[in-house]
């Protein structure tokens, strides 16, 4: 920001001296602002662009980049991209990308292998769910007597739309469930059963009890020692091998479980910083009031704690809404499994290029929406210490 | 911030929802898979996540491809109706354990047939339904008609597959050097080929007329030699110790190569079973003998099979024909110099 002492300002013109009335020399010539500051564009580039000869240097590589990316891709983009085609034949012929191959392979690249006839239900609890989050968002809405029913409502309606088999809905299997709508029960579920999971063992940890304490390093440690891919695998493949004969769980819920394990791992450790980081005179304040530990530990520290590490939080729930992508090895189809899949079609494979943009954009949407709340809700959160 | 910690117990209801869905599979009693697969009413079915004209959903999202049509087969046979199967999409590491586990009845998924699979994996495999091994396709450019011209040819290849060390091993059989570009994805190995990293692009040879007429710019400038340079028959697997449900797998494949040899297709099975006077024909469709029951499936279920699914050349032209249109090569019948060979059904 320029400091508005370094405006110039207007004074009466001496006699004679118009042309450079209005900067008055003062008594080092270097801080007389150049003559660009008078344009607000110019002045706004000084200084953002090129505030130093290395800025300068660095905008002007920038600049020499997209020079030659941006109008490349529009022209690839859209000036020679193909948005609608007959059929494939269309795409080929054009030299720029093909947009219709998105609204050829749209269904099962957001739907995956849903019976393509039901796939109203799925759009419509997308909707709901979307609403839902929408609505718990606003912080007008955050009282039990509103968020208790509008998410008991959106559980049942979503899932139920999801499963069928009641209501003249039919029965869909969980191993046809994919594309979004499968990306967003995997990241809810791993979240909703993940961040409590990891509240209790970043408290398990810095527990007195030797039992409580030993569990939760023990999990903690091996489980983080070990790549998603795996814990997956073992959740699919081996852990029935174990169950007794006729005892079946579910694979999706099996897949869930599996991720909400390892997010719990991963937050457990973000949130045990910020409790290290409360300083001991909280807790004895509170001890000294007379609290216990749970009280303590809600009332006291624990939203002090989940303050101070909320942006570290935020960046492993944006790395689990990735992570969902991982079901691809055991055989379900999320949105990115579903793209990758249905264009091994020859035909369209061609213009895989431009189906991944299209999911990246998705992607990019979701976590830039995340990471723009977060942000809003530190602002509120150091605005409101007393919340 | 309270708020947000009373809003963290949301989500364990949110389990509990979703912990009652009902147990997808029935009582795993001990006994034959054919039970269990009429208890549940569907056969669960191992197939590929994504590979065109084997296992790919559509794009209304429906399964397509010759290995899920077994799948339908095999439904239509034991269940009456080609729809009662669950396809559960499988990565290469994880259909094995898959199949030893339970997850799925049967294995229909571009698996090669080999010793150590049938015997050290616990597995049975039924008559191959697809016959292919490693081709080449070069770019017309280079000269080569045959794989002796392929000397110090620069050789696009996938890492650790069968098909590299198929392809070390000819090349040393013919006191020829190569160079091998190894590359993970089938994708990028297929654009280094096109992009002329490579003059050869080496790979299953049911692969490569897709990647000549699709992926190539200009498809008349490649050439697909002739020949196939390792052995892989696709068969489908099935657990080893249920003896009636590897008999009903390895018929049913039996049934599809019949049905082409003594021309009974899709449209004329009804005809056919009215009016045929072939008693190899009469057998299949049930009219006369009980080869049905001693499987322990009702009469009709070759009729079944072939009115829902269709003979071996409709199924095979289903998937590798239009736009493909994949030569049949040795996966024509053995009357036409093939090698699919129906056993006598009597």
């Amino acid at each position: 920001m320029a400091l508005p002492t370094e405006r110039p300002i207007p004074q009466a013109p001496p006699d004679g001296a118009a042309a450079t009335a209005d900067t008055k020399p003062r008594k080092r010539g270097r801080t007389v602002p150049p003559p660009t500051e008078r344009i607000p564009v110019l002045r706004w580039a000084r200084e953002n662009l090129a505030s130093s000869y290395f800025n300068a240097f660095v905008t002007a590589v920038c600049l020499v980049a997209l020079y030659y990316i941006v109008p490349a891709f529009v022209e690839w983009g859209l000036i020679d991209a193909v948005f609608t085609a007959d059929s494939h034949e269309d795409c080929r012929a054009a030299s720029g990308a093909c947009w219709a191959v998105i609204e050829e392979k749209h269904r099962p690249m957001f739907f995956g292998v849903y019976p393509y006839e039901e796939h109203w239900r799925l759009v419509l609890a997308v909707m709901i769910y979307i609403g839902a989050v929408g609505m718990t968002m606003i912080r007008r809405f955050w009282s039990y007597r509103i968020l208790v029913p509008l998410w008991l409502f959106t559980l049942t309606s979503t899932l139920t739309l999801l499963w069928g088999g009641v209501l003249g809905l039919s029965a869909v299997d969980t191993t046809q469930w994919g594309g979004l709508p499968l990306t967003m029960v995997l990241f809810s579920g791993t979240i909703v059963v993940g961040f409590p999971l990891a509240i209790v063992l970043a408290l398990g940890r810095r527990s007195h009890m030797p039992t409580v304490k030993a569990v939760s390093v023990i999990f903690i440690e091996s489980l983080r020692g070990v790549p998603l891919i795996t814990i997956l695998f073992v959740a699919v493949n081996v852990f029935p091998l174990f169950l007794p004969q006729g005892l079946e769980f579910d694979k999706m819920l099996r897949v869930m479980v599996g991720m909400a394990v390892f997010f719990a791992c991963y937050e457990a450790e973000v949130i045990r910083g910020g409790l290290q980081a409360i300083s001991r005179g909280q807790y004895e304040a509170a001890e000294a009031l007379g609290l216990g530990y749970w009280h303590t530990m809600t009332r006291i520290i624990l939203p002090q704690a989940l303050r101070i590490c909320l942006p570290g939080i935020v960046n492993h729930v944006i790395a689990a809404f990735k992570n969902t992508s991982f079901v691809l090895i055991i055989g379900l189809f999320d949105m990115l499994t579903a793209t990758t899949s249905v264009l091994q079609d020859p035909v369209w494979r061609r213009f895989t290029v431009e189906a991944y943009l299209c999911v990246g954009f998705v992607y990019f949407m979701f976590c830039f929406a995340l990471s723009k709340y977060s942000h809003r809700v530190e602002r509120w959160l150091s605005e409101d210490k007393r919340f | 911030m309270r708020k947000i910690l009373k809003l963290s117990f949301l989500p364990v209801l949110a389990s509990a929802v979703i912990a009652f869905q009902p147990a997808t599979s029935a009582h795993a009693e001990d006994g034959p898979t054919v039970k269990k697969v009429k208890e549940r009413g569907q056969v669960l079915c191992g197939v590929h996540q994504g590979r065109y004209g084997f296992a790919i959903a559509d794009s209304k999202g429906k399964w397509k491809g010759l290995d899920v049509d077994y799948c339908k087969a095999v439904a239509a046979a034991v269940l009456g109706d080609a729809s009662k199967v669950k396809y559960l999409p499988m990565g290469s590491v994880q259909r094995f354990p898959a199949l030893q586990s339970g997850e799925i009845d049967m294995l229909s998924r571009t698996t090669t047939v080999t010793l150590t699979r049938d015997s050290a994996l616990g597995l049975n495999f039924g008559p191959p339904t697809f016959y292919t091994g490693t081709g080449f396709m070069v770019r017309k450019s280079i000269g080569a008609t045959k794989v002796d011209d392929l000397k110090g040819a620069a050789v696009c290849v996938f890492p650790g597959s069968t098909t590299e060390k198929n392809i070390a091993a000819l090349f040393a059989s013919k006191g020829m050097d190569y160079k091998p570009v190894v590359i993970e994805s089938s994708k990028q190995l297929v654009g280094a080929y096109m992009s002329g990293r490579c003059d050869v692009l080496s790979m299953d040879q049911a692969g490569l007329p897709g990647h000549k007429q699709f992926d190539a710019k200009n498809p008349d400038e490649h050439e697909i030699l002739p020949g196939v340079f390792s052995k892989e028959p696709l068969g489908i697997g099935v657990r080893a110790g249920d003896d009636q449900w590897f008999d009903i797998i390895k018929w049913v494949t039996h049934v599809t190569f019949n049905a082409e040899e003594w021309g009974v297709t899709q449209a004329n099975v009804d005809k056919m079973k009215a009016e045929s006077k072939d008693i190899n024909v009469q057998r299949l469709l049930g009219v006369k003998g009980d080869l049905g029951k001693k499987l322990g499936l009702s009469n009709d279920w070759a009729y079944n099979v072939i009115k829902q699914v269709g003979n071996y050349g409709e199924i095979y032209d289903r998937n590798w024909g239009p736009p493909l249109n994949l030569a049949r090569g040795v996966n024509k019948l053995w009357t036409e110099g093939g090698l699919m060979y129906g056993f006598p059904m009597k």
